[in-house]
Protein backbone atom coordinates (compact mmCIF):
# COMPACT_ATOMS: atom_id res chain seq x y z
CA UNK A 1 0.00 0.00 0.00
CA UNK A 2 1.41 3.29 -0.53
CA UNK A 3 2.17 5.48 2.29
CA UNK A 4 -0.75 8.63 1.64
CA UNK A 5 -3.10 5.69 1.41
CA UNK A 6 -2.39 4.19 4.54
CA UNK A 7 -4.36 4.55 7.99
CA UNK A 8 -2.89 7.00 9.98
CA UNK A 9 -1.71 6.77 13.52
CA UNK A 10 -0.75 9.43 15.70
CA UNK A 11 0.54 9.48 19.42
CA UNK A 12 1.59 12.18 21.36
CA UNK A 13 4.33 10.80 23.90
CA UNK A 14 4.09 13.10 26.51
CA UNK A 15 5.32 10.88 29.52
CA UNK A 16 8.88 9.73 30.12
CA UNK A 17 8.23 6.68 31.90
CA UNK A 18 9.26 3.29 31.26
CA UNK A 19 5.72 1.94 31.57
CA UNK A 20 4.40 4.44 29.87
CA UNK A 21 6.80 4.50 26.97
CA UNK A 22 6.13 0.63 26.52
CA UNK A 23 2.47 1.20 25.99
CA UNK A 24 3.18 3.33 23.60
CA UNK A 25 5.92 1.67 21.56
CA UNK A 26 3.50 -1.32 21.41
CA UNK A 27 0.65 0.34 20.44
CA UNK A 28 3.15 1.93 17.77
CA UNK A 29 4.65 -1.37 16.48
CA UNK A 30 1.69 -2.96 16.24
CA UNK A 31 -0.10 -0.21 14.10
CA UNK A 32 2.73 -0.83 12.18
CA UNK A 33 2.24 -4.24 11.63
CA UNK A 34 -1.34 -3.73 10.75
CA UNK A 35 -0.18 -1.57 8.03
CA UNK A 36 -0.96 1.90 9.51
CA UNK A 37 1.42 5.17 9.22
CA UNK A 38 2.49 5.89 12.33
CA UNK A 39 4.22 8.90 13.56
CA UNK A 40 5.31 9.66 17.56
CA UNK A 41 5.39 13.20 18.45
CA UNK A 42 7.87 13.54 21.76
CA UNK A 43 7.41 16.49 24.11
CA UNK A 44 8.17 17.36 27.62
CA UNK A 45 9.18 14.14 29.70
CA UNK A 46 8.58 12.24 26.73
CA UNK A 47 11.73 13.53 25.14
CA UNK A 48 13.61 11.33 27.47
CA UNK A 49 12.75 7.96 25.84
CA UNK A 50 14.68 9.28 22.31
CA UNK A 51 17.51 11.11 24.22
CA UNK A 52 21.04 9.09 23.18
CA UNK A 53 21.87 6.69 25.77
CA UNK A 54 25.76 7.38 25.38
CA UNK A 55 27.68 10.39 26.12
CA UNK A 56 26.43 13.76 27.78
CA UNK A 57 23.89 16.07 26.53
CA UNK A 58 25.22 19.28 25.50
CA UNK A 59 23.11 22.50 26.32
CA UNK A 60 23.98 25.94 27.20
CA UNK A 61 23.35 27.93 30.36
CA UNK A 62 23.81 27.14 33.70
CA UNK A 63 20.27 25.92 34.38
CA UNK A 64 20.07 23.74 31.63
CA UNK A 65 22.70 22.16 32.03
CA UNK A 66 21.52 21.23 35.71
CA UNK A 67 18.39 20.43 34.36
CA UNK A 68 19.58 17.89 31.51
CA UNK A 69 22.20 16.62 34.10
CA UNK A 70 19.48 15.60 36.44
CA UNK A 71 17.09 14.70 33.84
CA UNK A 72 19.39 13.11 31.64
CA UNK A 73 17.10 10.11 29.97
CA UNK A 74 18.02 7.87 27.57
CA UNK A 75 16.37 4.68 26.81
CA UNK A 76 18.08 2.42 29.71
CA UNK A 77 17.69 5.09 32.19
CA UNK A 78 13.72 5.33 32.48
CA UNK A 79 11.67 4.26 35.32
CA UNK A 80 8.53 3.29 36.32
CA UNK A 81 6.03 5.39 37.22
CA UNK A 82 5.21 3.58 39.96
CA UNK A 83 6.92 1.12 42.46
CA UNK A 84 10.08 2.66 41.49
CA UNK A 85 11.54 2.40 45.24
CA UNK A 86 15.17 4.01 44.24
CA UNK A 87 15.07 1.96 41.10
CA UNK A 88 14.57 -1.60 43.00
CA UNK A 89 11.50 -1.92 41.29
CA UNK A 90 11.84 -0.72 37.90
CA UNK A 91 15.37 -3.24 37.92
CA UNK A 92 12.65 -5.97 39.10
CA UNK A 93 10.34 -5.06 35.71
CA UNK A 94 13.38 -4.56 33.50
CA UNK A 95 14.25 -8.25 35.00
CA UNK A 96 10.95 -9.74 34.73
CA UNK A 97 10.28 -8.01 30.73
CA UNK A 98 14.09 -10.12 30.14
CA UNK A 99 12.81 -13.19 31.57
CA UNK A 100 9.71 -13.27 29.76
CA UNK A 101 11.97 -12.95 26.12
CA UNK A 102 10.10 -9.32 26.08
CA UNK A 103 11.67 -6.70 23.84
CA UNK A 104 13.31 -3.61 26.27
CA UNK A 105 12.62 0.17 24.87
CA UNK A 106 15.94 0.46 23.44
CA UNK A 107 14.54 -2.91 21.48
CA UNK A 108 11.19 -1.48 20.56
CA UNK A 109 12.73 1.81 19.34
CA UNK A 110 14.90 0.19 16.97
CA UNK A 111 11.83 -2.38 15.52
CA UNK A 112 9.46 0.77 15.26
CA UNK A 113 12.04 2.83 13.48
CA UNK A 114 12.67 -0.72 11.37
CA UNK A 115 9.14 -1.01 10.24
CA UNK A 116 8.80 2.71 9.40
CA UNK A 117 7.41 4.50 12.25
CA UNK A 118 8.50 8.39 12.45
CA UNK A 119 10.07 9.58 15.57
CA UNK A 120 9.82 13.08 15.67
CA UNK A 121 10.74 15.74 18.91
CA UNK A 122 8.92 18.60 19.64
CA UNK A 123 10.74 22.05 19.21
CA UNK A 124 9.40 23.79 21.75
CA UNK A 125 10.33 21.55 24.40
CA UNK A 126 13.98 21.29 22.77
CA UNK A 127 14.19 24.47 22.69
CA UNK A 128 13.48 25.16 26.24
CA UNK A 129 14.72 22.59 27.94
CA UNK A 130 18.13 23.20 25.59
CA UNK A 131 18.28 19.84 23.33
CA UNK A 132 20.47 20.48 20.56
CA UNK A 133 19.76 18.13 17.42
CA UNK A 134 22.31 15.96 18.95
CA UNK A 135 20.69 14.88 22.00
CA UNK A 136 18.80 12.25 20.39
CA UNK A 137 19.13 9.02 19.10
CA UNK A 138 19.63 8.31 15.02
CA UNK A 139 16.38 6.71 14.84
CA UNK A 140 14.85 10.76 15.66
CA UNK A 141 14.00 11.72 12.00
CA UNK A 142 13.20 15.15 12.68
CA UNK A 143 12.22 18.19 14.85
CA UNK A 144 8.70 19.81 14.40
CA UNK A 145 5.95 21.81 16.13
CA UNK A 146 2.75 21.54 17.56
CA UNK A 147 1.07 22.61 14.07
CA UNK A 148 3.12 19.68 12.05
CA UNK A 149 1.28 17.67 15.02
CA UNK A 150 -2.03 19.08 14.26
CA UNK A 151 -1.48 18.36 10.63
CA UNK A 152 -0.79 14.85 11.08
CA UNK A 153 -3.69 14.28 14.05
CA UNK A 154 -6.69 16.10 12.05
CA UNK A 155 -5.77 12.98 8.92
CA UNK A 156 -5.10 10.50 11.60
CA UNK A 157 -8.30 7.76 12.83
CA UNK A 158 -6.87 7.00 15.92
CA UNK A 159 -4.69 9.73 17.99
CA UNK A 160 -3.49 9.66 21.32
CA UNK A 161 -1.67 11.37 23.98
CA UNK A 162 0.33 9.14 26.49
CA UNK B 1 -5.14 -27.58 9.00
CA UNK B 2 -2.65 -27.80 6.55
CA UNK B 3 -0.21 -25.18 6.30
CA UNK B 4 2.52 -23.85 4.03
CA UNK B 5 4.23 -22.24 6.32
CA UNK B 6 4.47 -22.11 10.01
CA UNK B 7 5.98 -19.42 12.54
CA UNK B 8 6.71 -20.23 16.17
CA UNK B 9 5.77 -17.80 18.65
CA UNK B 10 5.58 -20.00 21.34
CA UNK B 11 6.73 -17.84 24.71
CA UNK B 12 6.22 -14.26 22.94
CA UNK B 13 3.99 -12.06 24.37
CA UNK B 14 1.70 -9.03 22.37
CA UNK B 15 2.64 -7.38 19.78
CA UNK B 16 5.28 -9.96 19.47
CA UNK B 17 3.38 -12.68 17.43
CA UNK B 18 1.33 -9.96 15.36
CA UNK B 19 4.60 -8.23 14.56
CA UNK B 20 6.43 -11.18 13.54
CA UNK B 21 3.26 -12.59 11.76
CA UNK B 22 3.40 -9.32 9.36
CA UNK B 23 7.03 -10.14 8.89
CA UNK B 24 6.63 -13.54 7.85
CA UNK B 25 3.55 -12.79 5.50
CA UNK B 26 5.82 -10.95 3.20
CA UNK B 27 7.56 -14.81 2.51
CA UNK B 28 4.19 -16.43 1.23
CA UNK B 29 2.64 -16.53 -1.94
CA UNK B 30 -1.25 -14.80 -2.20
CA UNK B 31 -3.75 -17.85 -1.91
CA UNK B 32 -0.67 -19.99 0.88
CA UNK B 33 -1.66 -20.44 4.06
CA UNK B 34 0.33 -19.53 7.37
CA UNK B 35 0.49 -21.36 10.88
CA UNK B 36 1.06 -19.08 13.84
CA UNK B 37 1.58 -20.97 16.87
CA UNK B 38 1.28 -19.50 19.91
CA UNK B 39 0.52 -19.48 23.86
CA UNK B 40 -0.73 -15.94 24.62
CA UNK B 41 -3.86 -16.30 24.49
CA UNK B 42 -4.66 -12.50 23.24
CA UNK B 43 -3.58 -13.91 19.87
CA UNK B 44 -7.34 -15.79 19.28
CA UNK B 45 -8.85 -12.20 19.31
CA UNK B 46 -5.64 -10.59 17.59
CA UNK B 47 -5.21 -11.86 15.36
CA UNK B 48 -8.78 -11.76 13.30
CA UNK B 49 -8.28 -8.34 14.10
CA UNK B 50 -4.93 -7.92 12.35
CA UNK B 51 -6.46 -9.91 9.45
CA UNK B 52 -9.28 -7.37 9.36
CA UNK B 53 -7.14 -5.04 8.92
CA UNK B 54 -4.79 -6.29 6.66
CA UNK B 55 -7.18 -7.81 4.89
CA UNK B 56 -6.07 -11.01 4.40
CA UNK B 57 -8.12 -14.39 5.29
CA UNK B 58 -8.32 -15.67 9.10
CA UNK B 59 -9.14 -19.33 8.45
CA UNK B 60 -9.32 -20.32 12.41
CA UNK B 61 -7.83 -21.51 15.57
CA UNK B 62 -7.05 -25.14 16.91
CA UNK B 63 -6.29 -25.13 20.71
CA UNK B 64 -4.72 -27.75 22.47
CA UNK B 65 -3.01 -27.84 26.00
CA UNK B 66 -2.28 -24.50 26.00
CA UNK B 67 -0.69 -24.00 22.61
CA UNK B 68 -3.00 -22.18 20.07
CA UNK B 69 -2.74 -22.40 16.44
CA UNK B 70 -4.22 -19.75 14.47
CA UNK B 71 -3.93 -19.79 10.25
CA UNK B 72 -3.64 -16.92 7.74
CA UNK B 73 -4.27 -17.22 4.43
CA UNK B 74 -2.71 -14.81 2.04
CA UNK B 75 -4.95 -12.80 0.37
CA UNK B 76 -2.49 -10.25 -1.45
CA UNK B 77 0.93 -9.13 -1.97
Amino acid sequence: MAEAEKEKLTIVMFSGNLDQALAGFIIATTAASMGMAVSIFFTFWGLNIIKKNEGGIKSQGLMRKMLNFMNRGGSRRLKLSRFNMLGLGTAMMKRLMKDANYPSIDEFITMAHQMGVKLIACTTTCGIMGLEEGSFRSEVENLAGAAYFLGEARESKTTLFI
Amino acid sequence: MKADQSLDCVGLYCPMPIVKTAEKIKELKAGEVLEVVADDKGITKDMPAWCQATGHEFLGTEEKGGEIKVYVKKTHR
